[in-house]
């Protein structure tokens, strides 16, 4: 495999890079060790990434482990997605001045630096795809998202080494970088010793890795990185059959499995938070004393009974109609309404769902038995 | 700094003052007419920059600043000149607070947004109205334009209320008449002096001669209402597609993006809230708690 915009960079490649996305006036966010878990936080050095800390993820659990190993990516995906950066989970829309007669709309617009992402995920890039869709090709696109992801720069880090919860083969989605990047690194710590491949997806990520220098990828290189992406795809025990499957749920919304999860699930919303496509939002209008006003938004949970209330109570009141909602969301009526999935494979849903629910496998118990229905009185 | 244009309009990212934006544009209560005990219309003018021409059917989200934002169907008539008409039963917070708003007071408005009754393409149908309460405010544009058209199609507009105090818009009943329109209503419960029907709206669909191979029949009321009046409509020889009804979810952003309105595959305020009953609608309002 040869790459026309592809070079070789040690370790200090790493370091380089992120002390030129500084000098570019970047706000240069990377994976970080924090409460227990690899989240995006600051990166000043490279001395900033979680060198030889891995995640072992299970339905249900999460936690770090450490070791010898000299990869800085060697692990899968923390609870907190870059999505957070974009469109971010509390937000001042406008404010007012004055009252009666007299209000004045003052808009409040955005003056973040740009965001540089370094180390997100192949699926964390679909998912930036999948946002780009739902939020900036609307007919009236999200202005804050828009704006912060036109200017956002992504390095996308290939995956080494998958959680037993993920399954982005399924969902197309890695372990190798997909498109979108402006710079997709691939960590190689074989026999050649700690070097990364670095390749260009945009002009940025061009001009970019021009000043980085680094020397051409040799052919053993290369291997070495289709080896990694074949033992990553290997690794990734989790599957998601997606033969048809947006129509199979369609038609088995009265399946007794929806009963059988809703004994489980606790709507606490978590897998909606940790989820990089949710764009689910409230806007909610405060006012205090001198009678001004804010709208502010907020990452809204279709998990929340107040989600679906009109005049006269909310919608979806049972957990099996909102847990219906949110699967058949994201694997069904996401490609009605926005012509793609609304799920890249990342897991996190099935990690840090508390009672270790998996999407995977709810999807598989309604395709073992399809059409099966429950009786309106309740009886199989 | 606040993109405001020179006349105090807000205007969008790239730079259009069009009000469909995620910020409101300032309107001022012209005049407020009661309707009954707890609905007022609310007639709204541009402080600086208007929203875009409306269509009958639409709607627009209206703030009460420091209170909330709900979406409002226009009662009003497409091309009318003068201030927008925006019929608003009291029945929580923001709606309180809208439809108290003093003559003068300063409302948000956006949009408007969502698909209309599309009355254009009506001129030599039958056209067939049936409303449930406040259901007949978005209906009442189009029954105004139908009302006047030029064409050969009847107009039939049947009201239910739940009793005769709360039925809305009794004198653009007579005007309706006056233009040749049948106006049927019908109460759940009756009061002295009243004359008409008692029942639900249904059972005026046995008063009518319908041509049901050259009727479209508008639907606006209680979701229950528009289920069981749709498929009496199929019985009697409409195709569904040529029944159209207006739904309602939880709406906040007006713009696709913030998922509360969503039916299924729909997007109420993107695809909606007007929708052909045919194929998906009536397989969605069948199932429980979509």
């Amino acid at each position: 495999m040869a790459e026309a915009r592809a070079v070789l960079l040690g370790t200090d490649g790493i370091e380089r890079l992120v002390g030129l996305l500084a000098g570019r006036g970047y706000r240069t966010l990377g994976p970080v060790v924090a409460d227990g878990a690899i989240v995006p936080g600051p990166v000043n050095s490279s001395a900033d990434l979680p060198r030889g800390v891995h995640d072992d993820q299970s339905p249900g659990s999460y936690r770090l482990s450490r070791d010898d190993d000299p990869s800085l990516f060697a692990w899968a995906v923390g609870p907190r997605s870059w999505k957070a950066e974009l469109f971010p989970p509390g937000a001042v829309v406008f404010r007012t001045s004055g009252t009666g007669s007299e209000v004045q709309v003052v808009p409040v617009l955005d003056d973040a630096a740009p965001v540089a992402f370094v180390g997100a995920r192949p699926c964390e890039l679909a998912a930036l795809g999948i946002l780009d869709r739902v939020l900036g090709a609307s007919e009236h696109p999200d202005p804050l998202y828009s704006a912060r992801r036109a200017a956002a720069f992504v390095a996308v880090v290939e995956c080494a080494r998958p959680a037993p919860t993920c399954f982005c083969t399924s969902m197309g989605t890695g372990p190798a970088a997909g498109a979108g990047f402006d710079l997709a690194l691939t960590e190689l710590v074989g026999d050649g010793g700690h070097r990364f491949i670095a390749r260009a997806g945009s002009s940025v990520g061009d001009s970019v890795l021009a000043e980085l220098g680094g020397r051409p990828v040799p052919p053993a290189a290369w291997d070495e990185r289709a080896e990694l992406l074949e033992r990553s795809e290997a690794a990734m025990s989790r599957r998601l059959d997606t033969d048809g499957l947006a129509a199979l749920l369609a038609r088995n919304l009265e399946h007794p499995r929806w009963d059988d999860v809703a004994e489980r699930c606790l709507s606490c919303g978590n897998c909606t938070l940790v989820c990089p496509t949710c764009f689910c939002s409230a806007l909610d209008d405060v006012s205090d004393l001198s009678g001004a006003t804010e709208r502010r938004r907020r990452w809204d949970s279709c998990f929340d009974l107040g989600y679906s209330e009109v005049h006269g109570g909310p919608v979806r009141s049972s957990t099996r109609s909102r847990y219906r909602q949110w699967a058949t969301h994201k694997l069904s009526t996401w490609f009605d309404q926005f012509q793609t999935a609304g799920c890249v494979g990342c897991g996190r849903c099935i990690t840090w769902c508390p009672v270790g629910i998996d999407i995977t496998e709810e999807a598989a118990a309604i395709r073992a038995s399809d059409g099966e229905t429950v009786r309106k009185d309740g009886q199989a | 700094m606040a993109p405001t244009t020179a006349d105090g309009a807000v205007a969008t990212a790239d730079g259009r003052a069009d009000g469909t934006s995620l910020w409101p544009l300032p309107y001022r209560v012209a005049w407020r007419r009661r309707e009954t005990a707890d609905v007022v219309t609310v007639a709204l003018e541009p402080v600086g920059a208007a929203a875009a021409p409306y269509r009958a059917g639409q709607f627009h989200m209206l703030t009460a600043f420091g209170v909330g934002e709900v979406a409002i169907s226009v009662s009003g008539t497409p091309g009318t000149p003068g201030p927008i008409e925006h019929t608003i039963r009291d029945v929580g917070a923001v709606s309180h607070a809208l439809g108290h708003a003093p003559v003068g007071a300063l409302l948000g408005l956006r949009g408007p947004f969502g698909t209309d009754w599309g009355v254009d393409d009506l001129a030599d149908r039958d056209v067939l109205v049936i409303a449930g309460g406040i259901g007949l405010a978005p209906l009442r544009g189009a029954i105004h334009q139908l009302s006047q058209r030029r064409g050969t199609g009847s107009l039939t507009v049947l009201v239910g209320a739940r009793d005769p105090d709360q039925l809305v818009f009794t004198a653009d009943m007579e005007q309706w008449r006056a233009r040749g329109a049948t106006v049927l209503c019908t109460v759940d419960a009756a009061a002295p002096g009243w004359r008409g029907e008692v029942g639900i709206v249904t059972t005026l669909l046995t008063r009518l001669a319908l041509a049901p191979e050259r009727t479209v029949a508008l639907l606006c009321g209680p979701e229950v209402m528009m289920r069981f009046a749709a498929a009496d409509l199929v019985d009697l020889g409409l195709h569904p597609d040529r029944i159209r009804v207006s739904l309602e979810r939880n709406m906040q952003c007006g713009a696709g993006i913030c998922g509360h309105c969503q039916l299924g595959p729909l997007l109420l305020c993107r695809d909606g809230p007007v929708l052909p009953y045919g194929g998906t609608v009536a397989a969605l309002l069948g199932q429980q708690e979509r």
